[in-house]
C-alpha cells in the first residue's frame, strides 16, 4: 500500500509537471494565434479590405451615346436613333425551348438567323443578356409587345443607335459607323478605353476621323457580384457623357441636289467658298446605304456594293486621281503670264494639227480655230496654243505655279487618311520616279492636262477657288471652328507675282462660258446675280488612234470604260464671287455637254442660297 | 484506511443536488456560451435566414448538450469500466465504415446507422484517450516506459489511424495520433522518446511527402505558396485570409460578411466557420471567442487538477491538450499558418460526429467533476 502510495505521488508529480509544461506551450500557442488575427485583422486590414471589394464590386460600361453631325443648317446628318431590341435572360425564363420558338414564329425569323440565336444563347452564361435581334421594325416591336402574356423573361428593350437620315446624300463624306473590331480597339485609345461589346465605332470618313470626339464616354454600373459573376445588387451609377456634335459646313440641300445630278453616274461634285475655304458640297457617286452597316451589312448587299462596276466604296472626289484634261489650262495660262512667256497679244495659228518633234499633236477642233490670242484659245479651248505655250513655259515651271495653287498636294491634309495626292511631273519627279529622262512632247501633253498628270476634284476645286478669290491662299475645312484653329499661317498669302495675271484669267474663264464660241456657252445664266465663268475638260481615258479620228464616234457609240471624262471647274457670280465647284463625270464624254449644265443647276441654287447662309453666319457671330 | 473508506462511502452516497452542486458551471455557461455563438455563425452561413443547417445544428446542440448533462451524472467509474469496450465499439464502427461506409466527395467515412449518419472517426479522437487512460490508470510509473507497454500503445494508436487513413482521412488519423500521443505524455512516456520521434518526424519529412497522395501534395505546396494556383488549389486559403482580413478590429458586422455572403468562402459550414465569423464579428470577436476557448482548456485543465483519480485526471488533461490541438490546428489553416487539413472547430462547426464526440469529452470531464472525490481501484 505505501509503495503503491508512493507510486502514486511519484505518478502525480510527473503528471503535473507535464500539465505545466503542457500549459505553458498552450499560453504560447494561444499568444501566437492572436498575433496572427491582429497581423491579418488590424495591420493587413486595409490590404484585406481592397481585395475583398476586388472580389465583389464588379463594374458594367454601357455603350456611350454617339455624338451627332449637323449641317450649316443644324439638320443632323448623323444622328442616334431609338433602336428596338429584344433581349432575353435565359434563366429568367421557365421554358427557354418554348419561348424561343415562339418569338421564331412571331419576328418569322429564318432558320440561319435562328441557329445563330440558338449558338449566342450556348455562349453567354444563364444570367447574362441574350440579344435576339437588335434592329426590329416597329411593326415586329408591337407584335411582340402584345404577346408578352406569355414570354415571360423577354425584354423588349429601346437601345440608341447611329442613323444616317439623308441615307446615300452623305456617305463618302462622313463615313459610317459599325462593330469595332480587334483593330480598332488596338489602334485607338478611346475605343479601348470605352469598349463594349457591341460598340459602334467610325470605320471610314468623318466618323473615323473625329472618333475620339464623337464616341463620348461610359456610362458605368456598379455591382455587387457573389463568386460566380452573378449580380446581387446595384451599389452605384454613374452617367457617362454623350459625345461632341460636330457641325459640318456642308448645305444639305447643295449636297443633295449634286447626288441627284450624277445620279446613275460615276463621279464627284465639289463646292466650296473661295474665301474661307468651307465646303457646301462634296459628293462621290453612285453612293450607298451607310445605314446597312450600323447592324452589320449582310452578305447580298455587300457583294452588291462591291461588285458595282462603278465603285461606290471609291470617294471619288479625295481618291480619284483623273487626268485634268482641259481644266488645267487656266493653271498653263497663268504659269506662262508669271513668267513672262507671253503677253495677252501673244498669237498661234491653229491648223488642227501640228508636227513637233516627229509627232502629231491634234487640236480637239480638226479644221483648226485659226489665228487664236490667249483670251481665245482660253475661250475655245484650243489646244494647238496650249501646246505652244507649254512647249516654251517648260514642265518645270509648270509645276511650280500648278503647285502654288494646291495640285499635287492632299487638300485636307490629315483629315481624310484616304485622301490622295495627284501627281504633278517635272523633270526631277521622272528621273527619280521612273529613272528616265523628261521628253518635251510630255510637256506639251502636259499643257492640256494629260500625260502624267494626275489631280483629284476636289483640288481642281481648289484651284479654281483661289483663281477665283483673286490669287489667294485658302485652306479648305469641313468642320465648323477647324477654320479658328488648324489653319497655317500662310492662310490668305497671295500666289502669283502679279495680280493682273490672274484677272486676265478670270476674264478669260468668263469668255468661255459666257461669250458665242465659248465652250461652256450653253450652260451659261446671264442674269449677272448667277453668272458663272468657268473651263470645261475632256479627259482621255485611252490614247486616240488615227482611226478612231477617222472614225469620229459620237460619245454613246463608245464602249463605256473608253468614253472620255466630262469635267468642269467654275466660280461664280461672276461680279464678287463667292463659290467655286468642280464636277467629274466618269466616261461623260464631253466636258460642256455633260459636266457644264451640271454646274449651272448647282449655282442657281447655291447662290439662291447664299443669304440664308449668310443669315446663318451672323447669327453664329451673335451666338458668340 | 478509515478515510479512503469513508470517503468512498460518501461519494457513493451522492444525491441528486449534490451532483448538481458539485457542477462546474463557469465550464457549463462557456459550453452554452459557445453554442449559441455557434447557432448564430450558423444562421449567418444560411445567409440570414434558418434554414437546414441551422435548424440540424440547433437540435444537434439541444440532444448533445443534454447528452452531456447525462453522460455528467454517470459516475466515472462506470466510464473507467467502459474504456476498452468504448474503444473496441469504435474500432468495430471503423472496420464496419471500412467495408460498408458511405461515400462522399472521394472518401468513405460515415457509416449508415439507420437513424443516423456516424463519421467513427471522429468519436475515435475521443475514445482513444478513455481508453489509454484506462490502459495507463493502474500502471506503475517504471512499467510505463517498459517496450511491452509502449508497443501496446503504440498499437491502440496505430490500429484507428490506420483505418482512418484508408479512408482516406489523413487530418483526422493525424488528430487521433495526436490525441493519443497527448495521453502517453501525461502518462509519464520518458520525454526523450518524443524529442527523437519528432527529430525522426522532421528527418523523414520529405520522405513522407513522397508518398503523400497527389492531392495532399498538392496542399502541402499551396501551403508553402498559395498564389501558384489562385482559382485552383490556393483559392480556399487566399480567401479565407481575406474574409478575415477584411474583418478589421470590430468586423463587418452580423450577416454582413461580403465573403462568405456572396459565396467567396469555400466550406463555410464546417472547416472555414472561423473565417466567417471572424469575418462578420472582427478581431474583437475572434480574441472573445479564442477566450472562450481557452476558458474552457483551463477549466478542463483545472476540474483534472481536482479529481482523485489518476484516470479522471489523465483523461481531463489529455483531452484538454486534445481540444487545444484541435482548435488551433483549425485555426492555423484557416489563418494561413498551417497546410489545409480537414478537421472542425470542436462544437462551432457544423457536425454531427464531431459534436457529439466533443460533448462526450466535455460529459465525462464534467462526471468527473461531479465524482471528483471518487477513487477507482
Amino acid at each position: 500500500m505505501i509503495n503503491s502510495s508512493s507510486d502514486n505521488v511519484k505518478k502525480l508529480n510527473s503528471i503535473n509537471r507535464r500539465m505545466f509544461i503542457t500549459g505553458s506551450l498552450k499560453f504560447f500557442i494561444m499568444v501566437g494565434i492572436i498575433s496572427r488575427l491582429f497581423f491579418l485583422q488590424v495591420k493587413e486590414n486595409k490590404k484585406y479590405l481592397t481585395l475583398s471589394d476586388k472580389n465583389r464590386i464588379r463594374e458594367w460600361k454601357l455603350a456611350p451615346i454617339r455624338g451627332e453631325f449637323h449641317d450649316y443648317f443644324g439638320n443632323i446628318i448623323a444622328g442616334n436613333f431609338e433602336a428596338y431590341q429584344l433581349h432575353i435572360i435565359p434563366e429568367q425564363v421557365d421554358d427557354f425551348r418554348y419561348v424561343i420558338y415562339r418569338i421564331k414564329d412571331l419576328l418569322e425569323l429564318s432558320d440561319k438567323e435562328f441557329r445563330k440565336v440558338l449558338k449566342k444563347k450556348n455562349e453567354i452564361k444563364p444570367w447574362e443578356t441574350l440579344i435576339v435581334s437588335d434592329n426590329l421594325s416597329w411593326q415586329k416591336f408591337s407584335k411582340i409587345n402584345n404577346h408578352l402574356y406569355d414570354l415571360n423573361g423577354v425584354k423588349p428593350v429601346i437601345s440608341i443607335s447611329r442613323s444616317y437620315p439623308f441615307k446615300e446624300n452623305f456617305t463618302h463624306l462622313i463615313g459610317y459607323v459599325s462593330q469595332a473590331n480587334q483593330n480598332d480597339i488596338e489602334t485607338t485609345e478611346s475605343i479601348k478605353k470605352n469598349f463594349v461589346p457591341g460598340l459602334k465605332v467610325g470605320k471610314v470618313g468623318l466618323e473615323k476621323t473625329f472618333e475620339e470626339k464623337l464616341i463620348g464616354t461610359n456610362d458605368i454600373e456598379r455591382y455587387e457580384v457573389n463568386a460566380y459573376g452573378r449580380r446581387i445588387s446595384q451599389l452605384e451609377f454613374q452617367k457617362g457623357e454623350k459625345g461632341q456634335t460636330l457641325k459640318l459646313t456642308i448645305d444639305t440641300e447643295v449636297q443633295k441636289l449634286a447626288n441627284e445630278l450624277l445620279k446613275d453616274q460615276a463621279g464627284s461634285i465639289c463646292v466650296m467658298d473661295i474665301y474661307t475655304g468651307a465646303i457646301i458640297a462634296m459628293h462621290s457617286s453612285p453612293s450607298f446605304d451607310p445605314n446597312l452597316f450600323v447592324f452589320g451589312i449582310s452578305k447580298d448587299d455587300w457583294q452588291l456594293i462591291r461588285n458595282d462596276p462603278m465603285k461606290p466604296l471609291v470617294n471619288k472626289t479625295l481618291q480619284g486621281n483623273y487626268s485634268p484634261g482641259s481644266t488645267i489650262k487656266p493653271i498653263v495660262a497663268l504659269s506662262a503670264l508669271e513668267n513672262g512667256i507671253i503677253d495677252t497679244n501673244f498669237t498661234v495659228k491653229c491648223t488642227g494639227k501640228n508636227e513637233m518633234y516627229g509627232q502629231t499633236y491634234h487640236c480637239w477642233k480638226k479644221k483648226g480655230h485659226g489665228f487664236v490670242s490667249l483670251r481665245n484659245a482660253m475661250k475655245q479651248s484650243c489646244d494647238t496654243y496650249f501646246y505652244e505655250i507649254a512647249r516654251k513655259l517648260g514642265v518645270d515651271r509648270l509645276s511650280e505655279t500648278a503647285k502654288k495653287f494646291g495640285l499635287g498636294e492632299k487638300v485636307f491634309r490629315d483629315l481624310f487618311d484616304i485622301e490622295k495626292k495627284g501627281l504633278i511631273p517635272n523633270t526631277q519627279w521622272k528621273k527619280n520616279a521612273l529613272g528616265k529622262g523628261w521628253l518635251l512632247g510630255e510637256t506639251i501633253i502636259t499643257g492640256i492636262g494629260q500625260g502624267y498628270i494626275q489631280t483629284t476634284p476636289i483640288q481642281l476645286c481648289l484651284m479654281t477657288a483661289q483663281i477665283a478669290n483673286g490669287g489667294y491662299k485658302i485652306y479648305p475645312y469641313i468642320v465648323v471652328g477647324d477654320e479658328q484653329k488648324n489653319q497655317p499661317a500662310d492662310k490668305y498669302i497671295p500666289l502669283y507675282e502679279n495680280s493682273k495675271n490672274i484677272r486676265i484669267i478670270k476674264d478669260a474663264m468668263f469668255g468661255s462660258t459666257n461669250e458665242v464660241m465659248g465652250t461652256s456657252y450653253k450652260s451659261r445664266i446671264d442674269n449677272p446675280k448667277y453668272q458663272f465663268a468657268g473651263k470645261t475638260g475632256t479627259a482621255q481615258v485611252k490614247k486616240i488612234t488615227e482611226r478612231d479620228r477617222e472614225l469620229d464616234l459620237k460619245t454613246f457609240e463608245i464602249p463605256y470604260e473608253e468614253r472620255d471624262h466630262a469635267l468642269y471647274v467654275a466660280f461664280g457670280p461672276y461680279k464678287n464671287p463667292r463659290y467655286a465647284l468642280s464636277v467629274i463625270v466618269e466616261h461623260g464624254g464631253n466636258g460642256s455637254t455633260t459636266a457644264a449644265p451640271m454646274a449651272k443647276k448647282l449655282f442657281k441654287l447655291i447662290i439662291d442660297r447664299h443669304n440664308l447662309r449668310q443669315s446663318m453666319d451672323d447669327r453664329r457671330y451673335l451666338e458668340i | 484506511m478509515y478515510i479512503y473508506q469513508h470517503s468512498r462511502l460518501k461519494t457513493n452516497r451522492l444525491s441528486f443536488f449534490q451532483k448538481f452542486r458539485n457542477f462546474d458551471y463557469i465550464l457549463l455557461f462557456c459550453i452554452i456560451i459557445l453554442g449559441f455563438i455557434s447557432l448564430i455563425t450558423m444562421y449567418s452561413t444560411d445567409g440570414g435566414q434558418a434554414l437546414f443547417h441551422t435548424k440540424s445544428h440547433f437540435t444537434k446542440l439541444i440532444v448533445f448538450t443534454i447528452m452531456m448533462l447525462i453522460i455528467s451524472f454517470i459516475n466515472i467509474k462506470y466510464w473507467f469500466a467502459l474504456g476498452y469496450l468504448s474503444y473496441l465499439m469504435v474500432i468495430g464502427l471503423l472496420v464496419g465504415t471500412y467495408l460498408f461506409g458511405i461515400t462522399s466527395s472521394g472518401s468513405q467515412r460515415w457509416i449508415n446507422l439507420y437513424f443516423i449518419n456516424l463519421q467513427p472517426s471522429e468519436l475515435m479522437k475521443v475514445f482513444i484517450i478513455l481508453c489509454l487512460a484506462k490502459y495507463f490508470h493502474r500502471m506503475k510509473l517504471e512499467n510505463v516506459n517498459s517496450i511491452y507497454t509502449i508497443l501496446t500503445s503504440l498499437i491502440i494508436i496505430m490500429l484507428p489511424m490506420g483505418l482512418v487513413i484508408v479512408q482516406p482521412d489523413l487530418g483526422t488519423s493525424l488528430l487521433i495520433g495526436i490525441s493519443g500521443i497527448a495521453v502517453l505524455w501525461f502518462a509519464g512516456v520518458n520525454h526523450k522518446y518524443f524529442i527523437y520521434t519528432m527529430l525522426g518526424f522532421v528527418i523523414s519529412l520529405p520522405f513522407i511527402i513522397a508518398f503523400l497522395k497527389p492531392y495532399q501534395k498538392l496542399r502541402v505546396l499551396t501551403f508553402l505558396n498559395p498564389d501558384r494556383d489562385p482559382l485552383g488549389a490556393g483559392y480556399q486559403i487566399i480567401q479565407s485570409k481575406i474574409a478575415v482580413g477584411s474583418g478589421g478590429i470590430f468586423g463587418k458586422g452580423f450577416l454582413k460578411g461580403t465573403q462568405s455572403y456572396l459565396e467567396f468562402l469555400p466550406e463555410k459550414h464546417t472547416d472555414f466557420i472561423f473565417t466567417l465569423f471572424s469575418e462578420e464579428f472582427g478581431f474583437v470577436g475572434s480574441a472573445i471567442l479564442l477566450i472562450i476557448y481557452a476558458i474552457i482548456i483551463y477549466r478542463i485543465v483545472v476540474i483534472g487538477a481536482s479529481c482523485r483519480s489518476y484516470f479522471a485526471k489523465i483523461f481531463c488533461y489529455s483531452f484538454g491538450a486534445a481540444i487545444f490541438v484541435f482548435i488551433t490546428i483549425n485555426m492555423s489553416m484557416v489563418l494561413g499558418l498551417l497546410p489545409i487539413v480537414g478537421s472542425p472547430l470542436p462544437i462551432m462547426s457544423y457536425g454531427g460526429s464531431s459534436m457529439l464526440a466533443t460533448m462526450i469529452g466535455f460529459g465525462i470531464v464534467m462526471s468527473a467533476r461531479v465524482h471528483n472525490q471518487q477513487l477507482i481501484a
